[in-house]
C-alpha cells in the first residue's frame, strides 16, 4: 500500500484524537469549580492531600503546562477515579468495553450479512413489492429513534414474550454449570441484540440497495446477462464485489450511527456497556467517569474508521497508486 | 445600510432570489403530493399547540395523588402518568418546544453549514482542507455521545441545547453545498464574471449563493427532524431541557418511573409516535424538496 495514503490517514486520525483530547480538556475545565475538588469529590481529603493532588494534576501551573500533563495522563491511561464508583475511571472503562463489544460486533455483522442480502434483492426486483417493502421498512428502521424502539420491544416482552429486558443477568442466581450461565446470558442479550441489528440493518440496505442499484446498470453485468450466467452469481459475485468500495466508503458514518445506537440501546436495556456507563455518569454527575466513557468511545470510532479506511486501500487499488 | 451602490446591489439580487425561491416552493408544493402530505400533518400539530389550552381542560402542571397510572379513559384520553397528570395534556404541550428547538437548530446548521460550504469549494486550498478536516471529524464521530458530553456540562437549558445540537448538525450542508460549488466553479460564466473584474464575494453572492440556496433549503428541511430527535435523544439520556415538556422527557419518565419496566404502554408508546409523526412528516417535505430541486443542475435557479 502506498505510504503517501497511509500516512495521510493516519495523519487524519492522529489529528482527530487530538481535537477529541482538546474538547474533552476544553469542556472539562468549564465545570464550575476546581478540576480536583471534581475529580476526587470527598469532604475527607485534608488540604495537604489537595496540593499534594493539585501539584499531581499540575493545577499550580499555567492552563498551557496542564494541558500537555492532561495529554500525558491520558495517553498512559489514567482518567482519575470516579466519583461514584470511587475507583479509576479505566478500570471500570475495561471491565465495561467487553460487555459493549459482546454486543456491538455480533449485532453489526448480522445487520450488515442482513442488509447486503436484502439490499442486493430489492435492488435486482427494484420496483417490485418486495422492494417497496424492504425499502420502506429500512427507512423506517433507520430513522426509528433507538431507545424508543428497544422500548416497544420491552413493552411487547413484558407482555407477550417474557424474555429479560435488563442487565446482563440474573441476580442472585448461582449458575450450576457454565452452560447455565451462559443460558442465562443469551437471553438477556436477545432483545438489546434485535435493537441493535434493527437499527443499523436500515442504513445497510438503503446503502446497499442504492449502490447496487448503480452497479447493475453498468454494460459488464448486462454482458454477464447476454452471456448466460445464473443470477445468483451475476448478483452476489459480480455485482457485490463492486458494491462493496461505495459501501465501505459509506462505512465511517455507519460506524458513527452503529455506536450512537449502541450508547442509546444499552440505556434503555440497562446492559451494564460502557455506553450505558455515559447515562449513569450523566445522571450521578460523576465527570471523570462521563470524560473517560466518552473517550473511549469516540478513540474507537476514529480507530474503527482508520481500518476501515485501509482495508479500503486493501481493496481498491486505485487508492494505493 | 447604503453603504454603496454595490451593497445596494446586493440586497435587490437577494430579495430578487427571496421571492424566486418562495414562488419556486410555492409551485412545488402544489405538484408534489409528499410534500403536501408533510405540510399537512405539520399543520395539525401547528393548530394542535396553538389551541391546546382549548383543547385539553388540564394543564401540563396539574397532578392527581389520587389517579396515578390510570389507563386511556374518557377523563384522560392518554392516561396519567406518576403523578397523575394527564398524559394527552403532556404530549399536546411537548409539540412547541419540538418544533422550535428542531427549528432554531436547523437555522445555525444551515447557516454555518452554507458559509463553510461557500468557503471551503471556493476558496479551495488550506483553508478547504482544514474545515473539511473539521467536517469529517464531525461526521465521524457518534454527535449523540459529543451533545450529551457538552450538554451536560455546558447545562441543559432549552438555548445551550439549540446551541449544541445546532454546532454539531451543520457537516452534511457543508459537504452537499461545497461539492455543488466545486462543480459550479468549472463553469463559464463564473470564469466570464471574473474575467470582468467581479470580486469574490459578488461572484460567491451574485452566482453561486443562488445556485447552492434551494439545495441547502432541501437540507435544512431534514436538518430540522434530525435536530427533533437529537434533542429527544438529548433529553432521554438526561441532558436537556427538564423545564419545558417535550416527548424525549415524557419518555425519560416513563423510563425512570419503572412505567415501561412494568408494562404501562400509554405512557410509553404515544410520545414516542408523535415524535417519529412529526420528525417524519418533516422527512416528506425535504426529501420531496431534495428530489424537486435536483442538485447537481445549476441552471434551475439561476434562471434571472
Amino acid at each position: 500500500m502506498n505510504t503517501t495514503f497511509l500516512t495521510r490517514r493516519a495523519f487524519s486520525s492522529v489529528l482527530s484524537i487530538f481535537i477529541l483530547l482538546s474538547i474533552s480538556f476544553i469542556l472539562f475545565r468549564l465545570l464550575p469549580g476546581d478540576p480536583i475538588s471534581l475529580m476526587f469529590r470527598d469532604p475527607r481529603l485534608t488540604q495537604d492531600q489537595l496540593a499534594y493532588l493539585r501539584e499531581k494534576f499540575g493545577l499550580n501551573k499555567p492552563l498551557w503546562e496542564q494541558y500537555f500533563i492532561y495529554l500525558w495522563n491520558t495517553v498512559r491511561g489514567d482518567l482519575g477515579i470516579s466519583f461514584y464508583y470511587k475507583q479509576p475511571v479505566t478500570e471500570i472503562l475495561l471491565e465495561r468495553i467487553v460487555n459493549t463489544l459482546m454486543l456491538l460486533i455480533p449485532a453489526t455483522i448480522v445487520s450488515i450479512l442482513l442488509g447486503v442480502l436484502t439490499g442486493v434483492v430489492s435492488a435486482w426486483r427494484h420496483g417490485s413489492l418486495v422492494d417497496k417493502v424492504v425499502s420502506g421498512s429500512a427507512l423506517v428502521l433507520y430513522t426509528l429513534p433507538t431507545y424508543w424502539l428497544g422500548g416497544l420491544l420491552i413493552l411487547a416482552s413484558i407482555n407477550y414474550l417474557h424474555l429479560p429486558v435488563t442487565g446482563m443477568r440474573d441476580y442472585g442466581v448461582h449458575y450450576s454449570s457454565m452452560l447455565e450461565h451462559l443460558y442465562d446470558l443469551a437471553s438477556h442479550m436477545i432483545l438489546p441484540f434485535i435493537t441493535l441489528v434493527l437499527v443499523n440493518y436500515g442504513g445497510f440496505t438503503l446503502l446497499v440497495r442504492a449502490s447496487m442499484l448503480d452497479v447493475l446498470g453498468e454494460d459488464y453485468i448486462r454482458t454477464y446477462y447476454a452471456v448466460g450466467f445464473r443470477e445468483g452469481r451475476i448478483l452476489f459475485k459480480y455485482g457485490l464485489k463492486n458494491v462493496m468500495l461505495p459501501t465501505l466508503t459509506a462505512i465511517s458514518i455507519a460506524i458513527a450511527t452503529s455506536v450512537s445506537g449502541a450508547v442509546l440501546t444499552e440505556t434503555i436495556f440497562t446492559w451494564p456497556g460502557v455506553g450505558r456507563l455515559i447515562y449513569e455518569a450523566v445522571y450521578n454527575r460523576d465527570y471523570p467517569l462521563l470524560q473517560g466513557a466518552f473517550l473511549v468511545i469516540a478513540v474507537s470510532v476514529v480507530l474503527a474508521n482508520l481500518i476501515a479506511d485501509l482495508l479500503y486501500g486493501l481493496i481498491d487499488p486505485r487508492v494505493r497508486t | 445600510m447604503t453603504t454603496g451602490g454595490s451593497s445596494n446591489r446586493f440586497a435587490t439580487s437577494l430579495t430578487v432570489l427571496a421571492k424566486d425561491m418562495l414562488w419556486e416552493i410555492v409551485s412545488i408544493t402544489r405538484r408534489n403530493s409528499s410534500i403536501k402530505i408533510g405540510l399537512t400533518i405539520i399543520l395539525v400539530y401547528i393548530v394542535l399547540t396553538a389551541l391546546a389550552p382549548y383543547i385539553t381542560s388540564y394543564r401540563p402542571e396539574d397532578t392527581d395523588p389520587s389517579s396515578i397510572f390510570q389507563p386511556p379513559n374518557s377523563k384522560h384520553w392518554f392516561g396519567t402518568d406518576e403523578m397523575g397528570r394527564d398524559l394527552f395534556t403532556l404530549n399536546i404541550y411537548s409539540i412547541k418546544t419540538s418544533l422550535i428547538v428542531g427549528l432554531s437548530a436547523a437555522a445555525i446548521t444551515a447557516i454555518i453549514g452554507l458559509v463553510v460550504g461557500l468557503i471551503s469549494g471556493y476558496y479551495g486550498g488550506l483553508v478547504d482542507e482544514v474545515l473539511m478536516q473539521v467536517v469529517n471529524f464531525l461526521l465521524t464521530i457518534p454527535s449523540i455521545v459529543l451533545m450529551i458530553v457538552i450538554g451536560s456540562i455546558i447545562g441543559s437549558g432549552i438555548a445551550s441545547v439549540i446551541l449544541i445540537i445546532g454546532l454539531l448538525n451543520w457537516s452534511p450542508i457543508a459537504r452537499v453545498v461545497r461539492s455543488i460549488v466545486l462543480s459550479l466553479k468549472e463553469w463559464a460564466y463564473i470564469e466570464a464574471a471574473r474575467s470582468l473584474g467581479a470580486s469574490n464575494s459578488w461572484i460567491i453572492i451574485r452566482h453561486i449563493l443562488p445556485a447552492v440556496i434551494p439545495v441547502t433549503i432541501a437540507n435544512t428541511v431534514l436538518s430540522v427532524s434530525t435536530a427533533i430527535f437529537s434533542h429527544a435523544a438529548l433529553v432521554f439520556m438526561g441532558v436537556g431541557s427538564i423545564g419545558d415538556w417535550n416527548w424525549g422527557l415524557i419518555l425519560y419518565n416513563a423510563y425512570t418511573s419503572g412505567a415501561l419496566a412494568a408494562g404501562i404502554w400509554w405512557y410509553f408508546i404515544p410520545p414516542g409516535t408523535m415524535l417519529v409523526a412529526l420528525a417524519y412528516s418533516i422527512m416528506l417535505i425535504g426529501n420531496g424538496l431534495e428530489k424537486e430541486f435536483n442538485p447537481r443542475l445549476p441552471q434551475t435557479s439561476s434562471q434571472h
